[in-house]
């Protein structure tokens, strides 16, 4: 099953012309408008080898009998930053977490709806949920480094898999901590604990340790939420790099932080989604009213 | 609220705080400092010839040249004692000196025999004045006013029948009259039978003060072959020696108290009487006292039940059953809590076997001894009887509610962060548990461990039907599967309350709590070094 969701697999999923007409928008009327600006972003030919790396399709997420994310249809472009807005408790983190099944943690949480991962639906039978988070990286609000050193912290995704000599588990550690702009402060001090590093580098550390396990998406829960404005900086500067490489959704309350570092942004309120379109079309022109009041800070 | 009412409550909490603490560090003084004091007693102390003698006899500790010499020093000191008291003796208990009688007698007969005139005229008169000479030196022998019997013995050593008979076995007869006409002299006859009953009594306390007499047989039990082995209990014998205890006669309120009489008062102007004086001067002498560090008294095995020598196999079994009861009791112990707090779902299965733990964690520990005896030994048959495993399995049954129940604490103290980094790197539920939650439980886990070994070590009801006995010898590590061993707690109990002579060996029981004391402080400490070492790890 560790294959069934890899890099390797055929990705059969329609061009951002075929789908984002069906999925991208949630009022239909607006589809057109939403497509012209997507094609005036990145061109169309451009456009046309983007994929879509996470898609939703009617999908629900329901606590027990509360439905936490109503009905989302949405595509996730890969190797693009996609920025999931919306007030708190509007279901942005539990459609974040439901890409890659953290929630099953959650007792009484159930989904209806499809959401594929490379086409599949990932909450089908059969789906191997472990192999699926090494394809699906998460990156939390609170910095989660283990009470592990530095090292053990990178090496520890790559040693669950095994099958690595130790020098080619040294290389993959030190190009995870490159990856993640932190090899520089912490080359001296692997085998330190990584505790003993500061907020903003132990978030970079748990970056390093997502992208170690060599994933194709990266999750980010309000990532830099809990940061200084310098450490922010440098998160945001990272997530700038890595979208070069990894498609990222990110969730956050930040607006400016949104519409520095996205190129696509998802309004939900109330777990429905209300806008999706390009960052620069949401935020300087978008469609809904409520998007517009929240953006402004009408409420929210 | 006022400021000032504020700052006058704040004070008053932090003076309760303080107060309380200074509060358990005195009753933590007051419990443990008497039980080190007197523990150490068993360990640091003055030793006398006694134990050096005796170390050289059971264990071969020791320079037995030097050893001989201070013994033969010692022996110089006691002698006078062992003369007076021989002397007193012979005119005080007589029953010797009349068998002797009677034996030159027999002897003489026995002689006639040999030389073939036995049965002749002349023979017949010999025999006849022999047995009247015997006679008259029983006679006077048995006599208790000095006057006549100093006459009969006299008129007997004075009468021909002497020259008659010399030269024969009943010369014996008349030396000893002799000897006789010597201790009237100094013995009051007629105070007999008072004096037998004090001889007795001071013979005995002799005995116990500086082992048995030169002539006696050797005693068959260890704690008869020697003196006292310490010196402060070769003082206390001495007083005992010195000064009698009786009661007063009752007051008014009807209490009788108890006073001490010189014992000398008992033996005035017999040849006894100078032993007193020399007891009190000249002990040291006879004792040979020096300061000793005996370590070993961990290490020894004990001699006699207890009397001498060291604890090992308590100690050894109390290691045994500890280390038995971690065996089981962790590794389950972990496992279920380890179920309890990630994989048990609000069941009202799984409530019902949270409630069993919490029940099994308050049932008295002597019921937890009596299921081991009748589950483990007689059900399943661990053993044919006692052993060191069958209760090490039953304080495991009896530690595993505090473990689990510490454990599934720590589990759930775990950061859920942790667990969902785990996972989201694509750890299995399994892994996830193995490689970051249980690490970060272990410093709760270990507090568990520490309080339920503590609890394991110290335990006495659970292993007095399933694994421990009062005596023995130290278990090799297979016999603990099939053999029960002493164990400390029990040790003690037993020494307290069952031991014939416990009077006399207060130190081995003191020292017994001091080790048992050290060991759960050692384990403890141990167990919070290795904590707080993990748990400093940890953090940075």
């Amino acid at each position: 099953m560790a294959e069934t969701i890899t890099k390797a697999q055929t990705k059969t999923a329609g061009p951002l012309e075929g789908t984002s007409a069906h999925h991208g928008m949630v009022a239909p009327g607006e589809a057109a408008f939403a497509q012209e600006q997507l094609r005036e972003a990145f061109g169309a030919d451009e456009q046309n080898r983007r994929e879509v790396a996470v898609q939703a399709k009617d999908f629900s997420v329901w606590y027990a009998t509360n439905e936490a994310v109503k009905k989302v249809t949405l595509d996730f472009k890969e190797r693009f930053v996609t920025a999931i807005i919306g007030p708190s408790g509007c279901g942005k983190s539990t459609l974040l977490r439901a890409i890659n099944r953290m929630n099953d943690l959650i007792p009484g949480c159930h989904v209806t709806g499809e959401l594929l991962v490379d086409s599949r639906n990932i909450y089908s039978p059969g789906i191997d949920v472990v192999a699926l988070r090494r394809a699906v990286g998460m990156v939390f609000q609170q910095p989660n480094v283990f009470p592990k050193t530095i090292f053990d912290n990178v090496a520890y995704g790559p040693r669950l898999q095994g099958g690595l000599s130790r020098a080619a588990l040294s290389d993959l550690v030190e190009t995870s901590l490159r990856r993640a702009a932190l090899w520089d402060e912490v080359k001296d001090r692997l085998r330190g604990s990584a505790l003993s590093l500061s907020g903003g580098q132990q978030q970079r550390l748990c970056i390093a340790r997502a992208l170690a396990v060599g994933p194709e998406v990266v999750l980010m829960d309000e990532p830099a939420s809990a940061l200084d404005p310098q450490s922010t900086a440098r998160i945001e500067a990272l997530i700038d790099e890595l979208r070069k490489e990894y498609t990222i959704i990110i969730v956050t309350h930040n607006m400016q932080q949104a519409a520095r570092i996205s190129d696509f942004t998802a309004f939900l309120y109330e777990g429905r989604l209300i806008e999706y379109g390009a960052t620069k079309q949401v935020f300087t022109n978008p469609v809904q009213r409520q998007t517009e009041d929240y953006i402004t800070g009408r409420f929210g | 609220m006022r400021l000032s009412t504020r700052k006058i409550l704040d004070q008053t909490f932090t003076g309760i705080g303080g107060l309380a603490t200074a509060l358990l560090i005195i009753s933590l003084l007051i419990v443990l400092g008497p039980i080190i004091v007197r523990g150490m007693g068993a360990i640091v102390f003055r030793e006398t010839i006694e134990r050096r003698v005796l170390f050289l006899e059971h264990f071969g500790r020791g320079n037995s040249e030097t050893v001989e010499a201070e013994r033969q020093r010692a022996l110089r000191a006691r002698q006078p004692i062992y003369d007076a008291i021989k002397e007193f003796e012979a005119g005080i208990i007589v029953k010797p000196l009349e068998e002797a009688a009677k034996q030159s007698y027999r002897e003489f007969k026995e002689e006639l025999r040999e030389k073939g005139v036995y049965g002749s005229e002349g023979s017949e008169k010999l025999i006849e004045t022999a047995k009247s000479v015997r006679d008259d030196f029983i006679a006077a022998v048995r006599l208790e006013d000095n006057e006549e019997a100093r006459q009969l013995t006299q008129a007997l050593i004075e009468s021909p029948h002497r020259e008659l008979l010399a030269g024969t076995a009943m010369d014996g007869v008349f030396r000893m009259a002799g000897d006789y006409l010597k201790t009237i002299e100094t013995v009051d006859l007629s105070r007999r039978s008072a004096y037998t009953a004090s001889l007795l009594e001071l013979k005995d306390l002799i005995r116990q003060l500086l082992g048995p007499f030169p002539d006696d047989p050797r005693p068959i039990l260890v704690r008869d072959q020697y003196g006292e082995t310490r010196w402060d209990r070769a003082r206390l014998v001495a007083h005992e020696l010195l000064y009698k205890e009786t009661y007063a006669e009752a007051d008014s309120s009807g209490m009788r108290q108890g006073i001490e009489v010189p014992r000398v008062e008992q033996f005035r102007g017999t040849p006894v009487e100078p032993i007193f004086g020399m007891v009190e001067s000249n002990l040291g002498e006879m004792m040979l006292p020096r300061l000793t560090f005996y370590w070993r008294f961990i290490t020894d095995d004990s001699i006699d039940a207890h009397f001498f020598g060291g604890i090992w196999p308590s100690v050894l079994g109390t290691l045994y059953l500890a280390l038995f009861a971690m065996l089981f009791a962790i590794p389950l112990g972990v496992a279920a809590a380890v179920y309890l707090a990630e994989y048990a779902r609000g069941t009202p299965l799984i409530r019902i076997i949270r409630s069993c733990i919490d029940t099994l964690a308050a049932v008295p520990s002597i019921v937890f001894g009596l299921f081991g005896l009748a589950f483990f030994i007689n059900v399943i048959g661990v053993s044919d009887s006692k052993s060191v495993l069958a209760g090490g399995l039953t304080l495991a049954l009896l530690i595993l509610p505090i473990i689990i129940r510490a454990s599934e604490e720590a589990i759930h103290a775990v950061p859920s962060a942790y667990r969902e980094a785990s996972l989201a790197l694509g750890a299995s539920k399994g892994k996830c548990v193995l490689s970051v939650v249980l690490p970060a439980a272990l410093p709760g886990i270990l507090t568990g461990v520490i309080i339920s070994l503590g609890r394991a070590a110290g335990e006495t009801a659970p292993i007095i039907f399933t694994a421990a006995v009062s005596v023995g010898l130290p278990l090799r590590a297979w016999e603990t599967l099939s053999k029960p061993s002493p164990v400390l707690p029990w040790t003690i109990y037993n020494l307290a309350t069952e031991h014939q002579l416990v009077d006399q060996i207060r130190h081995v029981q003191y020292g017994m709590v001091l080790t048992l004391v050290v060991i759960v402080l050692l384990l403890n400490a141990t167990a919070i070094l290795l904590r707080a070492r993990i748990a400093g790890r940890l953090r940075s």
